[in-house]
């Protein structure tokens, strides 16, 4: 373990090739994002993810945000146990029929002032889902949605500029405080 | 079949060619459905799969010398003998077919509704269910002793996770009794695939669990390839290959991860998810993709890999590898780690067996199985590879099969890499046509099976598709118990179950 950790010191900060097409596009994100977020919120933006019924694939790139190449964590953005603690419920998955109640009472049971983020194609417009007996329809025709990230799934940096997008305020005024 | 004397199950699977997946197809009658029942109950079979296609109830079996039947028995009246009774790990797949169809299994021991939770407006059509009036009252199993507690949890988890219901029992710290209850995630699959084309399907199929898309993907084209005679070329099947040991190699480093994050070591939690990042970026430049999604299609795959890409796999193996060992060494002289993981959630071999438990759950348990070697299929049919299996069945053996399994992988990869020859990545003529099709494919978290109907227009009629997750789930609820309630989410770490596949 020792020499693990002594290794990790020696090699400095874990990074990784900058996407092709950007290069400096993760730090300038996260840079903002971290800026945004402080101005808006103080120090931090708590969310809480909620899996209303995708396939997974969402929550494999969310957590990826917490690896150490993107490491979310260091800009205050963080990831919390229970909707009372949240400012953000990030919600991935065509709503499914089963899981409607559920992600209604964790909505209500998150305090205010609050944002949904919603996180996928499938909680956009339920993706290849679409049409599926057993699904409610996309995360807006359960609650109101405030930022909409798109990809099958989005990766962590897109994932990271929708967070981006919604402390941001998607019209440029102050971001609403969402009332239901 | 003749109405001549009723056959013996092991005459049923023998009997006849099999088609050219594999499965000897047969009509049965009820008593010898119930025989197969009994067969499996007796060890004689594994039963694979069990499902609802038309008027038909159809169990997919294996035998001991993994010969593949699929035995199909008209249900007159709408129900058939049911295969629980006799042989439980049937238990949860018969009450999810009839929510789903309405066909009922008579003598079904649990009458309990399981993916239909009494809220879907419209059941194609379907009497109301009990679930239905009644949806607030699910009955758990009842539980009494003195000083007992209850804990439920979910279907919201505190972490990242997808979405489920766990009903713990508690006697102070230790668990009692754990019942799970599932089918939130469940999205439709069987009725939005039917009537869909091929190509349609299999985005729908390979999102049914993201993080085993490649399998599913792969499971739904040899299905679908048997069903119509498709010839996949051979770069394309080692492609195949090299895509799905990279899945594997990826979720089993962050599993790996996971579990010991699970007991606090959050530097090998750190270093697995940064080599799985790396995994996952190298995904992306040498096939377009960081998961690898629709790179698997019907007759080939949708991604070629050039020279550059085949430098860029060597190398991120290599780092991976290093890297890797180095901390699979942590763990192993880690006294405090393997405090928490050795004999913890202990599944016995005998039930391992029973449900024919796939992938590290069941290899951890000494099922010696691995849909690769025992029900050949390329490119592993022409590969050297090793099956891990461990005897003890706790935590620390399904971890250490993971380890091995990332092994194999590499070295299968490697192999993969130097049998690329040049040529297409797609059949030509690949028009489906009407036929039926089966495939087993080896996905992380173990075997999953497939099987696809085409009409005459080459469109699904039906498609049914069983996760490892069936035969798995189960067996967490025994491993648990008398397990500390803080090692749940250990044991629950180690099998690593699917929702989503599972509630299709």
């Amino acid at each position: 373990m020792y020499k693990l950790l002594f290794q990790a010191l020696l090699e400095g900060t874990a990074v990784t090739d900058p996407p092709a097409d950007s290069p400096d596009m993760l730090a300038e994100a996260a840079r903002a994002l971290a800026e945004r977020a402080r101005r808006r919120l103080g120090r931090s933006l708590a969310i809480r993810e909620v899996d209303a019924g995708s396939c997974n694939g969402c929550e494999l790139e969310i957590h990826a945000l917490n690896n150490p190449v993107y490491d979310v964590e260091r800009f205050g953005l963080k990831f919390v146990a229970s909707p009372r603690h949240a400012d953000v419920l990030l919600v991935t998955g065509p709503v499914t029929w089963n899981m409607k109640e559920a992600l209604e009472r964790t909505y209500a049971a998150t305090s205010e002032p609050k944002w949904v983020a919603a996180a996928g194609d499938c909680a956009m417009n339920c993706g290849v889902f679409a049409g599926s007996p057993a699904c409610v329809g996309p995360v807006s025709a359960v609650i109101p949605v405030d930022v909409h990230i798109p990809g099958c799934p989005p990766p962590p940096l897109e994932l990271l500029r929708g967070l981006l997008t919604l402390v941001d305020g998607t019209t440029g005024e102050p971001i609403r405080k969402t009332s239901r | 079949m003749s109405a001549s004397a009723m056959r013996e199950p092991s005459e049923i699977a023998s009997n006849g060619a099999p088609d050219r997946d594999g499965f000897v197809r047969t009509e049965v009658t009820a008593e010898e459905w119930n025989g197969l029942a009994y067969a499996c109950a007796e060890g004689q079979y594994d039963l694979t799969a069990l499902w609802i296609d038309g008027d038909r109830a159809r169990m997919a079996l294996l035998s001991r010398n993994h010969g593949r039947a699929i035995a199909s028995l008209r249900c007159d009246g709408g129900h058939y003998p049911s295969v629980g009774r006799i042989h439980p790990p049937a238990i949860r797949l018969e009450r999810a077919m009839r929510d789903l169809y309405g066909t009922i299994p008579i003598g079904l021991p649990d009458e309990r509704p399981w993916l239909d939770h009494g809220v879907w407006p419209a059941r194609r059509g379907l009497e109301p269910t009990a679930a239905m009036e009644d949806k607030q009252k699910y009955r758990f199993l009842p539980v009494e002793g003195e000083g007992l507690h209850q804990i439920p949890v979910g279907p919201v988890h505190a972490g990242i996770i997808e979405p489920g219901h766990f009903r713990f029992t508690a006697n102070g710290e230790t668990v009692v009794r754990l019942e799970e209850r599932l089918g939130y995630a469940h999205k439709g699959i069987e009725a939005l695939c039917a009537g869909r084309s091929v190509e349609e399907a299999a985005r729908i199929v390979g999102r049914i669990s993201g993080d085993s898309t490649i399998a599913y993907a792969f499971a739904f084209a040899r299905a679908v390839e048997a069903a119509c005679g498709i010839e996949v070329p051979a770069r394309a099947q080692i492609l195949r290959g090299i895509l799905a040991e990279l899945e594997r190699i990826s979720h089993h480093i962050n599993d790996f991860g996971a579990i010991c994050n699970d007991v606090s070591a959050a530097a090998i939690h750190a270093s697995c998810t940064l080599l799985r990042e790396r995994l996952l970026q190298a995904a992306e430049r040498c096939f377009g993709h960081r998961m690898m999604m629709d790179r698997i299609l019907p007759g080939g795959v949708a991604a070629d890999l050039g020279e550059d890409g085949i430098g860029r796999l060597r190398q991120v193996l290599s780092d991976c590898e290093r890297s890797f060992e180095m901390v699979v060494r942590i763990y192993d002289e880690s006294p405090s780690i393997q405090d928490r993981t050795v004999t913890t959630g202990i599944l016995r071999a005998e039930l391992a067996r029973q449900f024919a438990a796939g992938g590290h759950v069941g290899r951890a348990s000494g099922r010696d199985f691995d849909s690769r070697r025992d029900t050949p299929y390329s490119p592993y049919d022409a590969l050297e590879f090793e099956v891990p299996v461990r005897p003890q069945g706790d935590v620390d053996a399904r971890a250490r099969i993971r380890v091995e399994e990332v092994r194999q992988s590499m070295a299968i990869i490697r192999q993969l890499l130097g049998r690329l020859e040049p040529g297409p990545v797609r059949a030509t003529s690949s028009t489906p046509a009407a036929g039926e099709g089966a495939a087993l494919a080896e996905a992380f978290r173990g075997d999953v099976f497939i099987t696809v109907r085409l009409d005459e227009a080459g469109r699904v009629a039906h498609c049914h598709a069983r996760d490892a997750s069936w035969f798995q789930w189960p067996l967490l609820e025994v491993a648990i118990e008398g397990n500390i309630v803080a090692d749940f989410p250990l044991c629950n770490k180690s099998f690593n179950c699917s929702y989503s596949g599972h509630d299709i």
